[in-house]
């Protein structure tokens, strides 16, 4: 719909318009997308213009309520909370209570992975500041800040996990120990 | 053009480093093995404490292991006297730190040719090579300005042309973006990362993991020993011909 916003299109021309700014990274068919401009156009949100082309295209434009909600979707904050599959923290939130679960290297080897995917990231985006690819730039640095954000936040459970086992003199190892004193 | 044909600049061989002795001893590095060759950036993570300075003094020739080995540009540093290792920090390696780099007294364009100064170059020379170090980090306008007329991000990218002005090709960074805002150490990073690219190699120290994103292998140090190392998926394919996309 926002692509919209910029006048008449295809569905095939919303699809390739998407899939170019977005970099291929969240691909759509194009079945996809006919579904869902017909789904708005049973809600009013848009409508054909005009006649089908030679190849029996019809291109969509948005109508007035069509375009203020498109407008209200860059004003809208995502809401974060309702992502269904935050499988890391529930792998933590299970592991920690668990015996026989190292959650040192749990944190670890994601971290390391984390920090591979941002490195890929990072290399994608020089490459893309050199082509002089805005827009290609932002959704990558989207992409590198939500893994520096995860990276810390694994920093942050590290320390805190060590914390709460050398509270636990029972469970304590030896580097645990040496790590209090120095 | 693939690792194994790369000039290797820098080398450790199972190094350690042990501070005090007896009940006060500390084990700053365990046996640590590490190899930087041409073209190179790695960056160093871990908590405070695990080594990272110290292992950075090491590898500048700033302090002896305890036991194991570290070459500069195939020069083993045990074999070589206090004088000769001075001189072979003077031509070789450069420092960067999160901060006092530059002599105040000093413009941009003095300071990045000090080191060739006080290896006997001419003043005329050690200007022309620092002019040419400063165009790569995109700050040969600025030549003539003295330390305190520089915003902080344009001082750390004089102190990086300084550790990489003439023949020098290792540089060791210790937090140098840990004083500046995030888009400004940005900024010195691309310009390190390219300087490296066109030819030197370098080891980064830093807490913050967007910068270590930006070099080929993130080493990670733990109590002294590198407890694990990624380097990013594509890189292998970089090394192996397709040639670096910078
Ligand atoms: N000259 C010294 N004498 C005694 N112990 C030392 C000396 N230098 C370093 N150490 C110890 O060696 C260990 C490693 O220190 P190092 O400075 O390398 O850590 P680091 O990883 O750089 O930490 P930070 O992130 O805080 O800078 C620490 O336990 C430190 O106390
Ligand atoms: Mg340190």
């Amino acid at each position: 719909m926002a692509l919209l916003m910029e006048g008449p299109r295809h569905g095939y021309q919303l699809r390739a318009e998407f899939e170019a700014r977005t970099g291929g990274t969240w691909p759509l068919n194009v079945g996809q997308v006919y579904t869902t401009l017909q789904r708005l156009e049973r809600d009013g949100l848009v409508e054909g213009a005009g006649e089908a082309d030679a190849e029996g295209r019809i291109a969509y434009v948005l109508t007035t309520a069509g375009r203020a909600q498109a407008a209200d979707w860059f004003t809208t904050p995502v809401d974060k909370t309702s992502d269904p599959r935050d499988e890391l923290s529930i792998k933590l939130a299970l592991g920690v209570g668990m015996k026989g679960v190292d959650i040192a290297a749990l944190v670890q080897t994601q971290r390391a992975a984390t920090l591979r995917q941002l490195q890929d990231y990072t290399r994608l985006k020089r490459q893309a500041d050199e082509a002089h690819d805005l827009a290609w730039e932002l959704v990558l640095e989207r992409l590198i800040f939500s893994a520096e954000s995860q990276v810390r936040w694994l920093d942050h459970v590290e320390s805190r996990v060590s914390r709460a086992l050398r509270a636990e003199p029972a469970s304590a190892t030896a580097t645990d120990a040496d790590r209090v004193r120095s | 053009m693939n690792t194994a044909e790369r000039a290797v600049v820098l080398e450790l061989r199972g190094v350690s480093r042990v501070h005090g002795e007896g009940a006060a001893e500390v084990h700053a590095l365990r046996d640590v093995d590490l190899t930087l060759v041409e073209g190179e950036l790695v960056a160093v993570m871990g908590p405070s404490g695990s080594g990272k300075s110290t292992l950075l003094t090491l590898l500048g020739g700033l302090d002896r292991p305890t036991s194991g080995e570290v070459f500069i540009e195939g020069q083993g540093l045990a074999e070589l006297s206090t004088k000769q290792l001075a001189a072979m920090r003077r031509r070789s390696v450069g420092y960067v730190f999160q901060d006092l780099n530059l002599i105040p007294t000093l413009t941009a364009v003095e300071n990045v040719g000090l080191p060739l100064e006080l290896d006997g170059a001419s003043r005329r020379t050690a200007r022309r090579t620092a002019l040419r170090s400063l165009e790569d980090v995109e700050l040969v306008e600025l030549a003539d300005r003295f330390p305190d007329e520089m915003s902080g991000g344009q001082q750390q990218r004089v102190a990086i042309a300084r550790a990489l002005v003439g023949p020098r090709r290792v540089l060791l960074a210790d937090e140098p973006t840990g004083a500046l805002d995030s888009q400004t150490g940005e900024a010195v990073l691309r310009v390190l990362r390219k300087r490296i690219d066109r030819g030197a190699a370098g080891l980064l120290v830093t807490h913050d993991a967007r910068h270590a994103a930006w070099a080929d292998r993130i080493v990670f140090l733990r109590d002294g020993q590198i407890t694990d190392t990624t380097a990013s998926d594509l890189s292998a394919e970089a090394l192996l011909g397709s040639g670096r996309h910078v």
